[in-house]
């Protein structure tokens, strides 16, 4: 496949992941923290055409579920009460990214709730949690590269430029910042910060943990391709022109790294979507009730969890395909912009 | 000689460096662990005043950080809080649990990972090597939060393996057959996660680099002396591929306490990690900077390793470096 074609495909793949998890108040048929608190913990139900006299129906149903004779937690289907779905139906509200206030969702029923990915310890529904949960993981890992990648270039280009002592300085810093494996510093940033927070604090010191972790491979980078830049010709005519140290390094120096911020930027996120994970997953990140990838995942810490709910695992699930988009755009910005090697800018330290 | 004390040098003051850092972080901390008990009514405010002038942390920030480098100094680490004892025995004790783990990974991992990427390398884009990069790819996404959980499942599920801790319970019991085969089947799990998230950036490595050595003239001349093949890939283009492998083994080596962590805490295994996060948790500072200086401690010594090794491997190196 050509190269053009594979950036565009993986860029496809991409945005039409982020649509789904931006556009969660649609797609999912539930508030996310709705409770139903007579039904914990129910498995995943299936969606029929056929009913148990194999009749075909054209509208999809499904069967509630009920607890099965003589058992507390083994549920069955009840197959006397199909409850049909209803497609662009109006139910629970939200507003679309945050400014659209709307009460469509794309499938829901009336009477029995149904929960095609199960239900958690309140009986909230695993799929609105997850595509709510989303927002917030995605959204942290995308603003902590944000911040990641606004420092890196930042101090890259004042080392590479301005050079000397500063230069020194800055490198050094970047080399203790290497060395200190991500975890480690992540879990350290986050020892000193204060615990009990709101979620919106919670969310903002996510980002703001995460997005100080990283920038040392970007800014060493940038640094990198500062130095080679500042010496070409049209730097140095801009200079000769008279260009103030400001003006070169806006105008002349800073478009030069955006291939290489680019790819960092591809790399990073799905990285720090996961350090936001793994922070919540600890119960350092976001508190609950907000939905994240991390603290949906949190109930499986209590063993009995484990044992009996499998389904309380498919929130880990949904990073994947967002890991396997990113990395795939990565790789294809690298052999793009084939100058630099793929060790330097992918090898991340294994936690 | 001076190669050695200048990389020494260098790293003694990368650990400086991360001391003085986690120190500063610690100063911007609101709140410490003596806070929770101002709240309780039983405690009266002297006791916590008198708790707090016993740890030292009414002092200012500079003072603090001399007191510890002096204890550092003494060999000891601070004092933990939550635990009312020495940080160093604390850690170490933990410390050896995280080691067991990790060493026992680490090894199976380059095990597997050095004739699996020579044989890939040897078989460069045909079917097999093929089928083995989809295979590394595929594991290359899925992070190692989500495999340690899937595994967790898949255990608890099946119930093949112990879900947690070192031992069972009853192990001092056991005949030594028997604790060993105990100690494994607790092991089974960690260290699956851990070699399958460590395993495909080895592959990946020693692939590429053994590739690239497989194109050099000096392989083709050796092809057509007739020189056997196994002898072809292990003699001679391991040996010239070793450089990058070395340093990546440095850094192996350096993760070893450092790279756990998760999994640890996701197995419940009674290492560094739950450790570091409960003290985390309980804002249990002098737990955490020990912990965090003990890993560094590790790290740089697994990088002061690598240059050794490759120093030792490698005589253009050598020759470099006397020739300074």
């Amino acid at each position: 496949m050509t190269l053009p074609r594979k950036l565009t495909r993986w860029l496809v793949a991409l945005v039409a992941l982020h649509c789904a998890v931006a556009g969660a108040g649609f797609f999912a048929p539930y508030d996310p923290v709705e409770q139903d608190r007579d039904h914990p913990y129910l498995p995943p139900m299936r969606v029929h055409l056929m009913d148990a006299q194999h009749h075909f129906h054209s509208r999809p149903f499904f069967y509630p579920l009920r607890l099965r004779e003589g058992s507390f937690d083994q549920y069955e289907e009840d197959p006397a009460a199909a409850v049909p779905l209803h497609f662009f139906m109006r139910g629970a509200g939200y507003s679309l990214l945050g400014f659209l206030p709307s009460r469509l969702h794309l499938f829901g029923t009336d009477g029995a709730r149904i929960y095609l990915l199960g239900s958690d310890a309140y009986g909230r529904d695993q799929l609105s949690r997850i595509l709510f949960g989303g927002q917030v993981s995605l959204l942290a890992g995308l603003l902590g590269a944000g911040v990641t990648l606004f420092l890196g270039a930042l101090i890259g280009m004042a080392a590479g430029y301005y050079g000397g002592w500063r230069d020194d300085l800055l490198m050094r810093a970047a080399e203790l910042f290497l060395a200190l494996p991500w975890l480690y510093l992540l879990f350290a940033l986050r020892a000193f910060l204060p615990l009990s927070v709101s979620p919106l604090e919670a969310f903002l010191l996510v980002v703001l943990v995460i997005g100080m972790v990283g920038w040392a491979r970007p800014a060493r980078l940038v640094r990198g391709v500062v130095l080679s830049v500042k010496e070409r010709d049209f730097v140095r005519a801009a200079r000769g022109f008279g260009a103030a140290d400001m003006y070169l390094l806006r105008r002349h120096i800073l478009p030069e790294t955006a291939s290489v911020l680019l790819t960092q930027a591809a790399i990073l996120v799905p990285q720090f979507v996961l350090a936001e994970m793994t922070l919540s997953f600890l119960g350092l990140g976001m508190p609950e009730p907000t939905a994240s990838w991390g603290n949906l995942l949190a109930s499986l810490q209590q063993y009995s969890v484990l044992v009996s709910y499998w389904w309380m695992y498919l929130p880990a699930l949904a990073i994947v395909p967002f890991f396997l988009a990113y990395l795939g755009l990565a790789s294809a910005l690298q052999q793009r912009s084939g100058a630099y090697k793929i060790d330097e800018q992918s090898s991340w330290s294994p936690t | 000689m001076r190669y050695f004390l200048g990389r020494t040098l260098h790293a003694v003051f990368l650990l400086f460096g991360v001391s003085l850092l986690t120190f500063l972080f610690s100063a911007l901390t609101p709140g410490n662990y003596f806070d929770e008990m101002r709240l309780n009514p039983q405690i009266s405010r002297e006791t916590v005043a008198a708790l707090r002038a016993q740890y030292q942390l009414d002092r200012p920030l500079p003072v603090r950080y001399a007191h510890w480098l002096n204890a550092v100094a003494h060999g000891e680490l601070g004092f933990s809080f939550a635990y009312n004892s020495p940080v160093g025995p604390l850690l170490w004790v933990r410390a050896r649990n995280t080691l067991l783990l990790t060493i026992t990974a680490t090894l199976l991992a380059w095990l597997l990972a050095l004739p699996l990427g020579v044989w890939s390398a040897s078989r460069f884009g045909r079917p097999p090597d093929r089928v083995l990069s989809w295979t590394t790819a595929t594991l290359l996404v899925i992070p190692d939060l989500v495999l340690a959980l899937g595994l967790l499942i898949l255990a608890v599920r099946t119930g093949w393996f112990p879900t947690g801790g070192l031992a069972s319970v009853g192990f001092e019991n056991l005949s030594p057959l028997h604790k060993l085969r105990d100690l494994a089947s607790h092991l089974a799990l960690p260290v699956a996660a851990l070699v399958l998230t460590t395993l495909p950036m080895l592959l990946r490595h020693v692939r590429a680099s053994v590739a690239e050595v497989l194109d050099a003239p000096f392989l083709r001349a050796a092809v057509g002396h007739g020189i056997p093949h196994s002898k072809l890939l292990y003699g001679y283009a391991l040996r010239a591929a070793a450089n990058p492998l070395i340093s990546l083994f440095g850094f192996s080596v350096g993760t070893l306490l450092s790279g756990s962590l998760l999994v640890e805490v996701v197995m419940s295994w009674p290492g560094l990690g739950p450790l570091l996060l409960e003290a985390i948790l309980a804002r249990d500072l002098y737990v955490v900077i020990g912990g965090v200086l003990l890993s560094m401690i590790f790290l740089v010594s697994g990088n002061l390793f690598a240059d050794v090794l490759l120093y030792w491997s490698d005589p253009r190196i050598r020759i470099a470096a006397s020739a300074k």
